[in-house]
């Protein structure tokens, strides 16, 4: 076989930019690496094997932690999706690594015969399966890049690295994705707004309509930020189990002080933009259970019901009461 | 994850410990630690906080546990089209993530 391509740890300005866009859902979201064999330092016939993802962002964050590393990393073919979500839909599984075992003969490689797993693909791999399906045996790692070097030097992962975390870093990195994911539906509910607005005393006035457009636009606007970036951000502190009920609170907390200062909305149109941004911001929130790595699917669809019940019914009082207001004022 | 809990009771995990032969595979892949070895066996110490990702039953060489099968990556999205596609008897279009 050929030469085995060594990879860089210190990552580039493309490298960067890339990561700019599968963050933001602007570019592809399965930014992707060939799979196959690379490695990282002057790994040896006994140096370790690191199976992973051929996501780009994966790959990188492996690459960037292996600074001070020899070793093979044998990269399967996840079809650009992270370890835990590939492993999930069943891309990541025994099947394909013992391809790529086979394929990349690695038994003529290195003398043992093991393979380090990330934790997070336990999902989809069945590590007593591997033996037999490549005469590799495959071993748990930890479940993030950072402590593998650790891991590799002691030779066993501790609690702490075993253990999912949700920090404040790995919130915020998705929320650029959480508002690319809501563009769509608002330029659709767009010419929504503008119909809802323009009824009124005199039809379609051209002024009222307009202005009366740009209110439900921006009280939108405050919904997306409560629902997309504050409840996601402050997830831990902000009350509640439901995703339903947080984005709500937030929601209706920091639209509140908004209305309060713009007096000249009327009653009748003040409660419908709340009603609005409650429903919108609860919404919003309540996908956010699919981005976290502790919202158990039984436990989503059970609040599905209280929280769809909410929103449709809050929505769609809103949608009553906003026209109407056209006629009080 | 002290910080992060969700719906207690909510969670689909059975365990079966007459057929558990304690390997201790289910206590090592478990990203929230909710098994525990107590002599011998497999114990279930915090099912609370199971996400039902199905790396312990994956694992379990004997088929002791059993999560709820159900796939998707537990976003509303992906629930709410699988009832539309429920209603509609059509297969689910996902969601998309
Ligand atoms: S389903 Fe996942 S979170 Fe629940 S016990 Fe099994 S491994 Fe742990
Ligand atoms: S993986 Fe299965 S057999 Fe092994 S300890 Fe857990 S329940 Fe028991």
């Amino acid at each position: 076989m050929g030469a085995v391509p060594r990879v860089a740890t210190r990552l580039g300005l493309r490298d960067h930019l890339g990561t700019v866009g599968a963050r933001t859902g602007l570019a592809r979201n399965d930014y992707r690496v060939t799979p196959g064999l690379y490695c990282v330092g002057s790994p040896g016939a006994d140096s370790p094997v690191l199976v992973s993802a051929n996501y780009k962002l994966t790959f990188d964050a492996l690459r960037r932690e292996l600074a001070s590393v020899d070793a093979w990393l044998l990269i399967v073919d996840s079809r650009g999706v992270n370890v835990w979500c590939a492993a999930g839909k069943g891309t990541f599984s025994c099947e394909e690594i013992a391809y790529q075992v086979r394929r990349c003969r690695l038994e003529d490689l290195v003398s043992h015969r093991r393979l380090i797993l990330p934790q997070l693909a336990a999902n989809g791999v069945a590590a007593h399966r591997l033996k037999e399906l490549c005469g590799f045996s495959g071993r748990f790692g930890p479940i993030f890049a950072r402590d593998l070097p650790e891991y590799l030097l002691q030779g066993k992962a501790s609690e702490a690295m075993r253990t999912v975390t949700f920090t404040l870093g790995e919130r915020a990195v998705l929320v650029p994705l959480e508002i690319c994911m809501v563009w769509k539906k608002l330029a659709m509910a767009l010419p929504l707004f503008l119909l809802l607005s323009g009824i009124g005393p005199e039809l379609f006035a051209l002024h009222s309509t307009l202005s009366r457009f740009a209110v439900l636009l921006a009280a939108t606007l405050v919904a997306l930020v409560a629902g997309a970036v504050l409840v996601p951000l402050l997830l831990p502190w902000v009350p509640f189990r439901r995703f339903w009920a947080k984005g709500l609170l937030v929601g209706a907390l920091l639209f509140l002080p908004l209305l309060l200062a713009l007096p000249e909305l009327g009653l009748v149109e003040g409660a419908a933009l709340l009603l609005w941004v409650s429903a919108c911001s609860s919404f919003m929130a309540m996908n956010f259970t699919g981005s976290t790595p502790f919202t158990s699917l039984s436990g989503v669809s059970q609040e599905l019901r209280s929280g769809l019940f909410f929103q449709l019914s809050a929505a769609f009082a809103a949608a009553v009461l906003w026209p109407l207001a056209a006629f009080f004022s | 994850m002290r910080h992060f809990r969700y719906l207690e009771d909510a969670a689909i995990l059975r365990l079966d410990t007459d057929k558990c032969i304690g390997c201790g595979n289910c206590v090592l892949v478990c990203p929230h630690r909710i098994f525990a070895l107590r002599d011998g066996k497999a114990a279930i110490v915090d099912r609370g906080a199971c996400m039902e990702c199905g790396a312990c039953a994956t694992n379990c060489p004997v088929g002791a546990i059993y999560v709820n099968p159900d796939d998707g990556c537990g976003c509303a999205a992906y629930i709410i089209n699988s009832w539309i596609a429920k209603v509609r008897g059509k297969p689910s279009s996902g969601c998309g993530c």
